[in-house]
């Protein structure tokens, strides 16, 4: 392959990509997109294309999620709906081991669930492909490895499709994570509908991923194609309407911890535990041994858990965080600041889902304008 | 099985040797591991989680002798369903073990300057496996003070080797109680009031300290107030742990995971974090 | 032998006062010793009399009816007990018990009290010094009250 200026591009035909999703199910893996179900975009099993939320959209306001008809048939013309590829990498409810009793001892059987295939997941999007990166970070790169997570991330086959709108509250832009998906996929794809007819502009981006496209029927992309998908995801920063200055970010947050909006905002929020549900970079759990009624056999699970529950931070008679605001600043400054010193980068990565599914629409963005216009400096 | 696994989330068994009673509800728990498999080393500070089948997992920090590395002793003191089910094990029960976690005491960066120990209450456990570490290296150290105070006289732990550890070379013991009753002719007031009988040199001394959060945050600052130096005082941190490991997020305490960042940290690094309510 | 006037002279609660007045408050000084398990004060007794302990081990209790003597803290050498001497109803309000043999200096509260009433500057020496006693004792005070080792569920 000779290097030129730009790599290389392929065009597939928007009809080809029940070939692509059948090549993928060939090598063995499981296919994983976005379907339409009970009246959002979420992510299960694709059987084919067809499956693909053809011609949908999403609208998203804080506190508010609605689908919408498209006037065209764009396969991924939508943004991100209320789960993330966390739900296969870092499952929900996972069990860590059983036990059986056996006269005075036990015996642990290491039978911990494994998936039947290795995943393949369609339709990653720049900001997805930034938190599964950030939780390789603290899941795999940390002082101990999850086997769980290592497991499903090392086998994973990724194809990213580029964001061709931004949704009123994206803000990945500013955070430096998006609008464009540049490393971290074996595929990504550009969705056109320009005068070309309706089209992927595919890269490449890694051995595997090159492997797979080459068993396709592409043409190579010319000039004017790459150029219309440049332009498309160019666009998709200008319509980003929110946004988080993050200079000092750590050290605004550390200094502010006493500020006053954290009293604002507990007065709204509803510690309903949303938007650590839908982050995709939340990664806390918790371990529940279980056992059956004889008592001779023992289960221990490992399931989500929230910094808003009030057992998360429950020591000796009471916990620690008992209030909303103290939840919700826990939230927020480890999301914005402690992440940085614990794992090297900000936890957000600017999807805006925790502004979109937040009951009572708190949005992060302003929230932390709030406090960077009364910031105390850490003076009391 | 007698092999050790790599996963820290499972679960060894070790086989209960010995249950002594320390108090009327503090009982320390002798483990061995089970079928030959090998003892696990650890540095003073570290900590377990211990399982009991049926009941649930607990972090305790080891208390034993760390040149003993084929027995695992802890104490424990029955405050719930937990604790209660893993002080009433009977000899010859199995326990499941993982760990040993988290950061220890720095006894290295101790080396050749005076330790000032000081304990509240079954904070002296955790601090046990150091004084031991101390003394059998005794002239690698010098001046060695241990501080230590319990809520009354039956609540205290380890009488006769309080006593045992008075008697080494420049070793001074001083214990008091919250509570004296008639009986008790010792010290009687909070640990903080031992100081004005320590025998200090603040500036060659390294403070190791654990105990309940509010009687560590008043014993650093007397320190700081002898003239200890921040980086110098180092206190045992305790958060809602389930894994042990640093993913469950649950221990975090300021961007510290308790569980390996800790338990073990500087003052000069908890200072800031010490005064801040429901951080 | 060290005499009355070093051992008062070198306390710190003394030092820096008027030489004057420290010779004064040897003058009404002197030493004074008690056998293990006697009181050297006791509640609603009248105080006119400070100790500063030089040898031995004294608590500070509470009676209650159906109660054994509560020792809320105990004090040792170096240390002064008794401070209810200098301001109404100059009342002690604990009992005080020697806890081993004790040896003490006892000094003239109620002279010290009159000269402070004549003489404010030297009042608020004394004064300052006294609350820098009371400060350290409320503290230590408020940290037993916290029952910080109680088992909470």
């Amino acid at each position: 392959m000779t290097t030129v200026a730009r790599e290389p591009h392929s065009i597939l035909q928007a009809n080809q990509l029940e070939k692509l999703i059948e090549a993928v199910s060939r090598q063995g893996y499981e296919i994983l997109g976005p379907t339409v179900r009970d009246g959002a975009i979420v992510y299960d099993r694709l059987e084919s294309a067809s499956g693909l939320p053809a011609g949908w959209t999403d609208q998203q306001q804080p506190g508010r999620y609605r689908l919408q008809r498209r006037d065209d048939q764009a396969l991924f013309g939508y943004t991100v709906g209320p789960q993330s590829w966390k739900k296969y990498l870092h499952p929900a409810t996972v069990q860590l081991w059983s036990a059986e009793r056996q006269d005075s001892t036990f015996r642990i059987l290491n039978n911990e669930t494994l998936p039947k295939h290795p995943y393949a997941f369609l339709g990653v999007r720049a900001c997805e492909l930034a938190a599964i990166a950030i939780q390789d970070r603290v899941l795999l790169e940390d002082k101990y490895r999850d086997p769980i997570y290592e497991e499903r991330r090392s086998r994973a086959f990724v194809i990213a499709v580029q964001c061709t709108q931004a949704a009123p509250t994206c803000f990945c832009a500013s955070i430096g994570t998006g609008p464009k998906a540049q490393t971290g996929f074996d595929l990504a794809l550009t969705e056109l509908a320009g005068p070309g007819g309706h089209r992927f502009v595919v890269q490449t981006g890694s051995k595997r991923g090159a492997e797979l496209l080459a068993e396709l029927q592409t043409t190579p992309a010319t000039d004017a194609d790459w150029h219309e998908a440049e332009a498309t995801v160019d666009r998709v920063a200008g319509q980003q309407v929110r946004s988080i200055d993050t200079a000092d970010i750590k050290d605004l947050l550390y200094q502010n911890f006493e500020h006053p909006r954290w009293d604002n905002v507990a007065e709204r929020c509803l510690s309903c535990a949303n938007c650590t549900m839908v982050c995709p970079t939340c990664f806390c759990t918790t371990v529940e041994d279980v056992t059956d009624i004889t008592g001779d056999h023992a289960e221990r699970w490992r399931r989500w858990d929230s910094c808003y529950t009030q057992s998360f931070s429950y020591i000796h008679g009471g916990s620690v965080r008992a209030s909303s605001k103290a939840c919700y600043r826990q939230w927020m400054t480890h999301k914005l600041a402690s992440w940085i010193d614990q794992f090297g980068t900000s936890g957000c990565v600017g999807c805006g889902r925790c502004i979109t599914w937040c009951p009572v629409g708190i949005d992060i963005t302003e929230e932390i304008r709030a406090i960077r216009e009364g910031n105390n400096h850490g003076n009391p | 099985m007698t092999t050790t696994t790599t996963n820290p989330m499972v679960s060894q068994p070790y086989l209960v040797r010995e249950v002594v009673k320390e108090t009327y509800n503090t009982f320390t728990l002798t483990l061995e591991p089970e079928n030959g498999a090998n003892g696990t080393l650890f540095q003073p500070g570290q900590f377990s989680m211990l399982w009991v089948f049926g009941v649930g997992e607990l972090p305790i920090s080891i208390s034993g002798p760390p040149s003993q590395h084929d027995k695992l002793v802890y104490t424990v003191r029955s405050v719930g369903r937990a604790t209660h089910a893993l002080v009433s094990q009977d000899a010859g029960c199995s326990v499941g073990v993982r760990g040993p976690f988290g950061v220890g005491w720095p006894a290295e960066k101790a080396k050749g300057r005076d330790v000032i120990v000081v304990a509240g209450g079954i904070g002296l456990a955790p601090l046990r496996p150091l004084i031991y570490e101390i003394l059998s290296s005794r002239d690698a150290y010098g001046r060695l003070v241990i501080l230590y105070g319990a809520r009354s006289p039956r609540d205290l732990l380890y009488r006769k080797e309080l006593t045992a550890w008075a008697r080494h070379r420049d070793t001074q013991v001083l214990v008091t109680v919250d509570y004296g009753g008639l009986a008790w002719r010792g010290h009687v007031g909070v640990v903080t009031t031992l100081f004005k009988y320590a025998r200090l040199q603040p500036s060659r001394s390294t403070a190791m300290v654990c105990g309940p959060e509010i009687m560590m945050r008043f014993v650093a600052r007397e320190l700081e107030g002898h003239g200890l130096a921040r980086k110098d005082i180092y206190l045992s941190m305790e958060r809602n742990m389930k894994c042990a490991v640093g993913f469950c997020g649950h221990c975090q305490y300021g961007p510290h995971f308790i569980c390996k960042d800790g338990p073990i940290l500087p003052y000069e690094q908890l200072r800031p974090l010490l005064e801040k309510y429901e951080l | 032998m060290e005499t009355l006037e070093r051992i008062i002279a070198d306390h710190p609660f003394f030092a820096g006062l008027n030489p004057e007045f420290v010779a004064l408050m040897v003058g009404c000084a002197s030493n004074v010793v008690f056998k293990a398990g006697t009181y050297i004060l006791k509640e609603g007794d009248p105080a006119n009399t400070f100790y500063l302990i030089r040898a031995g081990k004294v608590a500070v209790e509470v009676v209650a009816p159906q109660h054994k003597p509560i020792i809320v803290s105990t004090l040792e050498v170096g240390e002064l007990l008794g401070w209810s001497w200098l301001m109404p109803p100059f009342q002690w309000k604990f009992h005080a018990r020697a806890v081993s043999d004790v040896r003490a200096i006892a000094l003239d509260g109620k002279c010290l009290r009159t000269k402070c009433e004549e003489n404010h500057d030297l009042g608020y020496e004394v004064l300052k010094r006294f609350a820098q006693i009371i400060e350290e004792r409320l503290e230590a005070t408020r940290l037993q009250l916290l029952d910080v080792y109680a088992v909470t569920r």
